[in-house]
Parts: structure tokens; sequence; C-alpha cells
């Protein structure tokens, strides 16, 4: 027993949002990029982790991943928090959404390939056929999909009840509250930013940059079929947001986050008393006080001008360094003002996980403090 | 079995029959056609589709299952109306004597895990969109009606959080509108908002501004549930029709299911 313990324990101390989520970009980009990244030893080190790729090493991970789920439910914390019946959707789509990305990645590797021998991609392979009418051939696909799933629902409905809880009860908050699951990344942001960056700002953003997607990629390859090759950034951009800055925070915040939005273990218990310091310091102290041992100015643009300097590089800076060098390829066939929009959207979208790093490094509160007009950044 | 057969040919035959459907038996690729061209839900389809593009494993059919899942919210939640009042009285103890006193009664179950189960497959939807590159040209527009139906998927799912009427409605939505507080120049402790002044007279408070109007009222109350409930099972279902509708007939327009030129 102290053995499972001891690996609980180990669970717990990794499951700290800093190395949780840490770990989780670096078993991201390594997964997606393996042997591609880094310097040579790091190549290395992580061209191994191609073989994912391999349906049966894939199924073995997987199975191995889904039988240590399933043997967490003897723990009575786990038990308790993903037990619960409106967490069961949750807890399944961490393997839906794993499955189905590694499945069109694997696909994509799958095409690129049979592209590299010269041949066509499986799609276009089929594509060749005569077409086929939509009935009978479409209309039984979904006419099966329908009964399967009407099945499916009848079932999960028959053993797992509609929880309800206490009536609604104005005085009495419960702790923690939280959001409807699926917004539950974006009550994540709030410990990052202000409540109208990260509750009205960020979430119409999130909008309009998936709207604005078809109109940044210009590449015209990768149009109707699996591919990684063609698509590298853009498959990589999208699944950072949608994999890491999405789902999983979604995951943090319905089983990692416990009483007063403190973080625990999925091995621990929930204790309400769970005390945590508040040690956040802001840019402006750190500069001033801490490094040049000096006062804080009173007038709030000298007082923050390390800040703004930082983050007007970001924004206005950096881009212009994206444009020149980075992403070279892109600026020319998209012109500037397209990649301007685009390099602010996805500048915006790096910086929570920026944020999130120099909270946890440094207890970093904001980089530009200014409630005289509400801007804190 | 000669006497359904014979049956059958009778019913084929009979005049009611052929005004319903105007296509002969279903044997011949012109009969086929037909039968998708002269049906009005079934005409949202091409006739013909590239035989790669219905593969299970290339569409996962998630869009699909969406649309299922948002017929079978439809028909549970009408269902549902019927036991239900959005009243601060009654809402609770509809939803427990649903529970108690429907011996077998799943419908509550199917709508409720429907719901969770709709908003998981809509993003992979999504993510198979995304990852077949299925958003190029011509289809950017329909990528972006998409989108506004995922949205939509995200509020409806959230205007039906709060129905049930417990702890867990009640502060979920409790947390998840106290964004609209915080909206620039329209939430009363959003940016810009104090600068809204008439001499003395501050225009946005927490009386009129974004969250009042979400909630009908200032807090979640009687006036939230109702507006959920409209919100919920007319308005935002209402709009989300008109676009799935729009959604399909583009999928059919810009040249069906994406596949490799």
């Amino acid at each position: 027993m102290a053995f499972v313990d001891q690996i609980k324990d180990i669970v717990n101390w990794l499951s700290s949002p800093p190395r949780f989520f840490l770990l989780s970009v670096i078993a991201f980009f390594a997964v997606l990029f393996p042997g591609e990244l880094g310097p040579a030893w790091l190549r290395r080190l992580t061209r191994p982790l191609a073989a994912i790729y391999r349906p049966r090493v894939a199924a073995v991970l997987f199975g191995f991943l889904g039988l240590l789920f399933f043997l967490s439910f003897r723990d009575p914390n786990f038990l308790l928090i993903v037990g619960k019946p409106d967490n069961v959707p949750i807890a399944a789509m961490i393997f839906l959404v794993g499955f189905f990305v590694w499945y069109s990645l694997q696909q994509g590797r799958l095409n690129d390939r049979l592209q590299e021998s010269g041949q066509p991609v499986v799609e276009k392979q089929e594509a060749g056929d005569p077409k086929v009418l939509v009935w009978p051939d479409l209309v039984y696909t979904e006419f099966l999909c329908m009964i399967l799933w009407t099945v499916f629902l009848i079932i999960w409905s028959i053993f797992l009840k509609a929880p309800i809880e206490e009536p609604a009860n104005p005085a009495k908050t419960p702790n923690p509250s939280k959001a409807p699951w699926y917004f539950l990344g974006l009550q994540e942001m709030l410990v990052y930013f202000d409540p109208w960056i990260a509750g009205v700002l960020l979430p119409g953003l999130i909008i309009l940059g998936l709207m604005a997607i078809p109109y940044f990629d210009t590449n015209p390859k990768g149009n109707g079929y699996y591919t990684f090759k063609e698509r590298r950034l853009e498959i990589a951009i999208f699944l950072f947001g949608f994999v890491v800055l999405w789902v999983w925070l979604i995951l943090i915040g319905t089983f990692l986050r416990g009483p007063n939005q403190n973080f625990f273990g999925p091995y621990e218990y929930w204790d309400a008393h769970k005390l945590v310091p508040l040690i956040n310091i802001e840019f402006s102290q750190l500069m001033w006080v801490k490094l040049l041992k000096m006062p804080l100015p009173s007038n709030p643009m000298a007082r923050e001008i390390f800040g703004l300097l930082v983050v007007g590089a970001y924004f206005l800076v950096l881009p212009r360094i994206m444009g020149r060098f980075w992403m070279k390829r892109h600026y020319e066939k998209m012109g500037p003002p397209r990649f301007y929009v685009m390099a602010f959207l996805l500048l915006t979208m790096l910086s929570l996980p920026i944020k999130m790093l120099l909270r946890w490094t440094m207890n970093l509160h904001f980089l530009v403090f200014m409630p005289e007009a509400f801007f804190n950044i | 079995m000669p006497v359904l057969k014979r049956l059958w040919e009778y019913t084929r035959a009979t005049q009611i029959w052929n005004s319903i459907f105007r296509h002969g038996p279903m044997d011949t690729a012109r009969n086929r056609g037909l039968a998708v061209l002269t049906n009005v839900f079934l005409h949202l389809h091409p006739v013909k589709v590239r035989k790669s593009g219905i593969r299970l494993r290339f569409t996962w059919c998630m869009g699909g299952i969406t649309f299922f899942l948002f017929l079978v919210e439809t028909a549970t939640g009408l269902l549902l109306m019927f036991y239900y009042h959005p009243t601060v009285e009654y809402a609770y103890v509809d939803i427990v004597d649903l529970r108690e006193q429907v011996p077998l009664g799943i419908m509550r179950e199917l709508h409720r895990w429907g719901a969770h189960a709709m908003v998981i497959t809509v993003w992979l939807h999504m993510l198979r969109v995304f990852m077949t590159g299925s958003y190029k040209p011509p289809r950017e527009f329909n990528w972006n009606v998409g989108v506004l139906l995922l949205v939509l998927t995200l509020l409806l799912s959230f205007t039906g959080y709060l129905l049930p009427w417990d702890q867990l409605a009640m502060w979920a939505v409790t947390v998840g509108s106290n964004m609209a507080r915080a909206t620039p120049l329209v939430g009363h402790e959003g940016p810009g908002a104090p600068l809204l002044k008439l001499g003395d007279i501050t225009l946005v408070h927490a009386g009129n501004d974004a969250r009042f109007a979400l909630l009908g009222g200032r807090f979640v109350g009687a006036g939230a549930l109702l507006r959920f409930y409209v919100l919920h099972c007319v308005g935002i279902p209402v709009v989300a029709m008109v676009l799935m509708a729009v959604h399909f007939w583009r999928v059919r327009k810009d040249g069906g299911i994406s596949g490799p030129v």
C-alpha cells in the first residue's frame, strides 16, 4: 500500500499547476515534433516519441492510461471529484480529445509518407472512384449512426441519474463556486487577467480569431485531406490553443481547483482550510523598489514605464520581428495588414501561458498595474 | 411473404403515396437521385458525394452526431416543458417531481447527458474540420457559420444550466454572468463606464447595465429564470436552426464534403 501512496504523492506533486502545465506544454511539443525541436541532445531524446504514431504503441499507452484512470477510482478523494455524475462526460472528453487528436495526426503522417513515396493521399486514392449516390450510401450511414447514438444515450441515462443539488439559495455561496464546465478555461483566465479582459475581451477575441482562421491561412495545400507536413505551423498553433489552452485549462478548472480556488492534486482531500500565501508583486515594485532601490514614482505613467515598455515591445515590436525573420514567408504572402492582425491575435493567445509562467515563477501580479485607467495587464 | 409484397405494391400504386413521393421505385439511379432532390430534408444533401468524403474515418460523423443531438435535445426538451414552470416557486420542485414521481423516467437524463455530449461533439467536429483543412477556399464562410453555431451551442447549454434552479445552477450562472459587469462602457464595473455621466448622475449602474439586461434583475432571481427559459427554449434554438440550415446548405453549395482536388 505504501508503494501506491508514494505514486499518489508523486502524481499530486506533479499536478501542481506550474509543473503540470509546463510538463503538458513540453509533452505537447515533444509529441507533435518528435526529434525536430531544440538542440541536438534534445532532438535525440525526443526522437523515439515518434513511435506514438504507431497504432500498437498508442493502443498500449491508451490502455495503460485507462487502467490507471480506473484504478484511481479506488482512491476516495479521486472518486469524490471525478466520480461526480456531471464530471463523467468531462473525464470521457480527456480520452476522446486525446484519441481524435492522435488519430488526425496519425492519418496526416500516413498521408505524408504516401506523398513522399510519390503516391496520392488516402482520400485521393478513393476519390478516383465514381461518386456514390447519397441514397442509399450516405443516408444509411447517418441512419445507423443515429440508432447507435440513441442506444448509447438511453443506456447512459439509465445507469447514470441526472444530479440535483439543494434548492437554489442566494444566501449560501458554495465553495468553490464554478462556472459551467465548458467555461472553466475562461474562469481560469480570470486568475491572470482583469475581468473585463478575461471575461469580455479575450472570449470575444477567441471567437473573432477562430472566424478569421480561413482568412489568415493562405496555404493552399492540405485542403480536404489529413496532412501534417504541409501545415506544421498552422496545426501546431491551432492544437496549442485547442488542446493546451482550452481543454487542458478545463481539466485544471474541473479537477484540480478546489475550495477558495486553491489547487489540489487528484488524490488530495479538498480541504477548505488549506492556506496558500498570497505574495503577488507588481512589475513596477519589482523594478523600482527591488532592483533600483528607489521609491515608486507618484506619476502612474512614470511608475509603470517598465511594464509599458515590455508590453509595448511585445505587441508593437515583436510582430515586426516576426514578419521580418521567423514568419517571413507568411508576411510576404499575407501582406502587412493581414499579417499584423494575425500576429496581434497570436500574441494575445500566447500572452496567457506567458502570464501564467510569470505568476508561477516570479509571483508577478501585473506587468502594467494602472487601476486609475482600468489598465492592468 | 406474398401478402406483404402485394400490400406494398398496392400501397405504392395509390394516389396518396404518389402524391407524397414523386419518384418511382428506388431501384434506379435516377429515382434514387430524385428521392434526395424531391425531399425537403434530404435535399440539404447533394445527390452524389465523393466516396472518400463520407468515410467514417474521414468525417468521424461528428457534425451529423451534433445535429442528431440537437434533435434529441429538441424532442426531450419539448417533453420536459410540459412539466416545468420557469418560476422560483415551482422550478426546483418540478425537477424533483420528475425524478421522484416518474417511474423509469429518463427524459431529464437524456436531455442533460445529450447536452454535455453535444458540447464535446461540436468541439471534435471543429477539430476534424481544422485537421482536414476543410475551412480553406471555397469553404471559408461556412467555417464562420460553424463558429457561430459552436458559440450558440455553448449559450444553449449555459441558459439550460440555470433551469433546474438548484445550488449548482444558480451559482454557476452567477459566476458566469458576473463577467457582464465588467463589459467596457455598458457594464457598471467595466472600463469607461464611470466616464458616462450627466452632471452628477451616473448613466451606467447595477440597475441598468449589461448584466442587468442579461439577468432581468440585479442578481440571479425570478427575472433571470424566465429570461434564460425563454432564450433556452425559443430564442437561441430559432437562431441556431436558421444557421444550421445555412450551414448544411452551404456544405452542398461549396462542393460537398471536402476532399483532395
